[in-house]
């Protein structure tokens, strides 16, 4: 198939940016969604024009790295990544505009390419469990319902690549913070930590400039793990209880 | 076939294309029946006060499972850490994309499990070619890792009573696995980050994302620290410390298509290398059987489908050539070769991944695979869950596979639980590394080695979900003991970084950076590095041969020239410059490929993951040959255009016998 990009180009963090037209041709179904930006980067190299930059890593949907505004959606018009993203879901002679995640806190580095490490100093102020290494009990000492460590897993499959946020008409990472929220709340391990985990990850949220939740939703819809909405129920009810101990 | 060729000592296919060097011996491990070596090397250690370790600066390179768990452990014991990645963020590292599991010797399957056969199945998984000093003390840490994961909330898979699952896993017939669903890297890591981040917080580690080291400072006879590049700004920056520890990860890619995240590279240890560290049996690469088949040239990289896989999916071709391109559902059963099942009727379908690997391109050789031709060929086999499904129904299928299925739907377009699976064979790990001693430290003082970076514990092929139990094992529980008997003698004399040893490190970057963008030729960095991939694939691959291999290195000493005289890199050394970051790691693949030839070529013999068809049984098993190759071959950089300097390793068993691996 043949395609027309539109496509973000910003040579840095300050200088500003514009949206340039690309044509790129033989596109094949069975590439994926970076594989094609890949086969637009030789053809851009060819002719003298320095390749778009776009973060990418493991290209198998699991490490984060990936994640465009494709025709306004992140990460394009499925629930997955963008790396993941192939182009079977795409027409011939269909225009596809091509965008960073936009929002205050996370911002550009370089054409698609954003800084997420705000998401980093999130989980230093609380989103762990504080044990040294070697001082461990048994593994078997506590066993957890199976319920509760399957939920638990559900939700720590938060791969941290920001799509809520872009999604987000307020800008707010309340998803990917109720989803490490809950993952450590349904534990037994993280129940001595829980209120002020919850309390100061929460502030360094709102410190990064990430907006609050108005419950829209926008965000478990992009989430390419299907992090499901309830995690923020759980984030507001740890919130209340921590305030109601005191903190 | 050809047929086993007895080999004599003056027969040396490598000859002329190295130099023979001395013997190498690991001084480390205490002389101790081999269950006490590691208590007495923990005593023996020396100690540092805890008010000397501020003192202590340590850089470590890499955030994987292997770096993380050693800059949270080291950052907790109150030394200065210093930690590099060149993604974004410390938890997108490698190790995330480890789907299968992590074994450990809980024996909580009362199945008969052991740490003394844990260690026996990795010799022996490992063809009898790695140091069982090291492989004894992994399986004996092993169960304090799955206390550790469980005590940071890392959620495992449960049973209904609450207490850890376990599976068996590919070569083993015991269940010591240890599974989050298939994501258990991801689990793994991001308990490991979590761990780091605290220390970040705490001010102990110190954390540069998107930096990436390009050379190893050598002063005085000791690694004292790095030159990384900051790779938004293109900085070139001097990190200097009392000892470095190279966690960088596995060099698969120097095949281009490999099951490694795209950015995974040799650059780290390669430097090393050239600064004196040796390299350690270069050629042992893993080439993984259930990977999602090629489907044209735009393809960047191979997608692993977790071996547990094979647990429950029956793996078979056609046996008729004119069945290949049927819908396989119309083909009935008697006319199926599950060719696993038929050849090795004791393991079956979980054979070895190098014996599962060679079966199915011989199949493919001969005609009988399946999915679309790519250059003439039809390189697939099937993985059909069709009696699973019947058998455990289809819930219980999704329930363990189901992350699975959903990535080869969205990556193929066809739907699993209907249609049975293509797979074929791609690389998957290496290793290979570098050389270190029972105290993980490399020939170059100073400088340690962790996880898939160092050769230590797989001999010649590495058993699955042992990886994630090496890389865990070093950092949390290995490296933070041995690492203090080095530290012990410091704080070392500070350097100034007008230090000669800093001053040429620094040139030799700015020097090749300076390089790259002023060539301006014609081809992209990508178009050398498929080019590579394709010679290391052909003839450094599943199998090998003495012409193969010489006509391998010829062809990357020609492609190397022509990269260094006609590569195109756009952009400045100034700003984020990707086609830059990847001409100097490309850079170092050509190196390192024609090195891991040259190894192959040495070791004529098949053993683990290196085949070399010279060397087989009249049934075309790997044959391998103890009285000659019961060695670590170790190589020594000896300069640009010198041959490189082979170190012998003799390898001695004295808590296991030798035997030739049979899996039928
Ligand atoms: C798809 C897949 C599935 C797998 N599944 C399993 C499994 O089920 N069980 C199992 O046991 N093993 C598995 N493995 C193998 C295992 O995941 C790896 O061997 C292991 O995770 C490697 O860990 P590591 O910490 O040594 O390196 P990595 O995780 O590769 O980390 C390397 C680190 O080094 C950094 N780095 C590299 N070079 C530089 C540089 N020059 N400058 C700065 N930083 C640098 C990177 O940024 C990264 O942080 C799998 C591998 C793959 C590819
Ligand atoms: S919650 Fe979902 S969208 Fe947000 S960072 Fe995690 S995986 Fe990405
Ligand atoms: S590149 Fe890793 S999730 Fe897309």
């Amino acid at each position: 198939m043949n395609l027309t990009l539109k496509i973000w180009r910003q040579p840095d963090a300050s200088s500003a940016g514009a949206m340039h037209t690309y044509q790129l041709a033989d596109v094949s179904e069975d590439m994926s969604f970076l594989e094609m930006l890949d086969v637009l980067n030789e053809q851009l190299n060819a002719e003298g024009e320095e390749p778009i930059a776009f973060d990418s890593d493991c290209r198998e949907g699991i490490c984060g790295a990936c994640g465009l505004m494709i025709n306004g959606d992140a990460h394009g018009p499925e629930v997955t990544t963008t790396c993941q993203l192939h182009m079977r879901s795409f027409k011939d002679g269909e225009t596809i505009t091509i965008e960073p995640w936009r929002s205050e806190g996370f911002p550009v580095v370089k054409d698609l390419i954003v800084d997420r490490s705000a998401f980093d100093r999130i989980i230093q102020q609380g989103g762990y469990v504080s044990v040294n290494t070697g001082s461990a009990p048994e593994a078997h000492s506590v066993p957890v319902p199976k319920e509760d460590a399957d939920r638990a897993f559900n939700v720590a499959t938060c791969i941290g690549c920001g799509a809520c946020v872009a999604a987000c008409p307020n800008g707010s990472a309340s998803l990917f913070m109720g989803a490490k929220i809950t993952h450590l709340g349904l534990l037994p391990q993280g129940q001595p930590e829980r209120d002020e985990r919850v309390v100061n990850m929460v502030a360094q949220h709102d410190f990064e400039g990430f907006g609050g939740c108005t419950n829209i939703g926008a965000c478990t819809a992009a989430c390419p793990k299907e992090i499901p909405l309830d995690v923020i129920s759980q984030l507001n009810k740890d919130l209340r209880t921590a305030i109601r101990h005191g903190h | 076939m050809s047929h086993d060729t007895v080999m004599t000592a003056d027969h040396d296919d490598a000859a002329g294309y190295y130099t023979p060097g001395s013997p190498l011996v690991d001084t480390k491990a205490p002389d101790a029946p081999i269950a006490e070596r590691w208590e007495t090397r923990k005593f023996e250690a020396r100690l540092v006060n805890p008010a000397n370790r501020r003192k202590l600066n340590v850089i470590i390179v890499g955030t994987g499972l292997a770096g993380a768990s050693a800059a949270a452990t080291m950052g907790e014991a109150g030394y200065h850490v210093k930690t590099f990645c060149y993604q974004d963020s410390p938890r997108r590292a490698h190790s995330i994309a480890a789907q299968g599991g992590i074994n450990a010797a809980k024996n909580y399957k009362e199945d008969g499990d052991s740490v003394h056969r844990l260690f026996y199945d990795t010799v022996k998984g490992g063809d009898y070619r790695s140091r069982e000093s090291n492989v004894y003390r992994l399986a004996e840490v092993s169960t304090n890792i799955i206390d550790q994961c469980v005590a940071q909330g890392v959620p495992f898979a449960r049973e209904y009573g609450g207490l850890l699952d376990n599976r068996s896993f590919g070569g083993v017939q015991v269940s010591r696995t240890f599974y989050a669903r298939g994501q258990t890297g991801q689990q793994l890591l991001i308990g490991a980050y979590q761990a780091l981040e605290r220390q970040i917080a705490a001010g102990t580690v110190a954390m540069y994302s998107r930096h990436e080291m390009l050379e190893l400072v050598v002063a005085d006879g000791k690694a004292r620290g790095i030159i990384a590049r900051d790779m938004v700004t293109g900085e070139i920056q001097t990190h200097l410390a009392d000892v470095v520890v190279l966690a960088s990860g596995g060099y698969g890619n120097v095949f281009y298509l490999s099951t490694n995240a795209m950015g995974s590279n040799v650059t780290a240890a390669w430097r090393a290398h050239r600064k004196g560290a040796y390299m350690a049996n270069p050629c042992y690469t893993q080439i993984h059987p259930t990977c999602i088949p090629v489907t044209g040239t735009h393809q960047s990289k191979l997608t692993l489908m977790s071996e547990s896989l094979r647990n429950d999916g029956r793996i078979w071709v056609p046996k008729n050539q004119a069945d290949c391109d049927k819908d396989p559902r119309d083909i009935p059963e008697e006319d199926r070769d599950y060719y696993l099942e038929r050849i090795y009727p004791a393991f079956g379908n979980l054979v070895p991944r190098d014996i599962a690997s060679r079966a199915a391109k011989y199949q493919c050789d001969d005609g009988r695979g399946v999915g679309p031709e790519v250059d003439g060929v039809r390189r697939g086999v099937y993985l059909d869950f069709a009696d699973a499904i019947e058998r455990l129904g289809r819930d219980a299928v999704e329930n363990k596979y189901g992350n699975l299925f959903d990535m080869y739907a969205r990556i193929t377009g066809e739907d699993p639980y209907a249609v049975p699976m293509r797979i074929y064979p791609a690389v998957h790990y290496v290793m290979g590394g570098l050389w270190v001693d029972y105290d993980l430290q490399s020939t170059i003082p100073g400088l340690f080695v962790t996880g898939e970076a160092n050769f230590s514990d797989h001999g010649a092929n590495r058993l699955g979900a042992s990886a994630l139990m090496q890389g865990l094992a070093d950092g949390y529980f290995v490296l933070p003991h041995t690492i203090r008997d080095y530290l012990a003698d410091g704080p070392f004399e500070p350097i100034a970084e007008d230090h000669p040893a800093v001053v040429e490190a620094r040139a030799s970057v700015e020097g090749r950076i300076e390089h790259f963008l002023t060539v301006n030729g014609e081809r992209s960095v990508d178009s050398y590095h498929r080019e590579l991939g394709n010679i290391m694939w052909e003839y450094c691959g599943m199998e090998r041969t003495e012409d193969g291999l010489k006509k391998a290195i010829d062809l990357i000493r020609s492609l190397k020239d022509d990269f260094y005289r006609n590569v195109k890199v756009l952009g400045s050394a100034e700003t984020l410059n990707q086609s830059l970051e990847k001409a100097g790691r490309v850079a170092d693949f050509f190196e390192l490929g024609e090195l891991m030839c040259i190894d192959a070529l040495n070791r004529r013999e098949s053993c683990g993951g290196h085949f070399r068809g010279e060397s087989q049984t009249e049934d075309g098993e790997a044959l391998r040959h103890d009285d000659e190759f019961a060695y670590v071959s170790a190589w020594e950089w000896a300069g640009e255009d010198a041959a490189p300097v082979l170190h012998k390793e003799d390898l001695v068993y004295s808590a296991i016998e030798m035997k030739q691996r049979s899996y039928k």
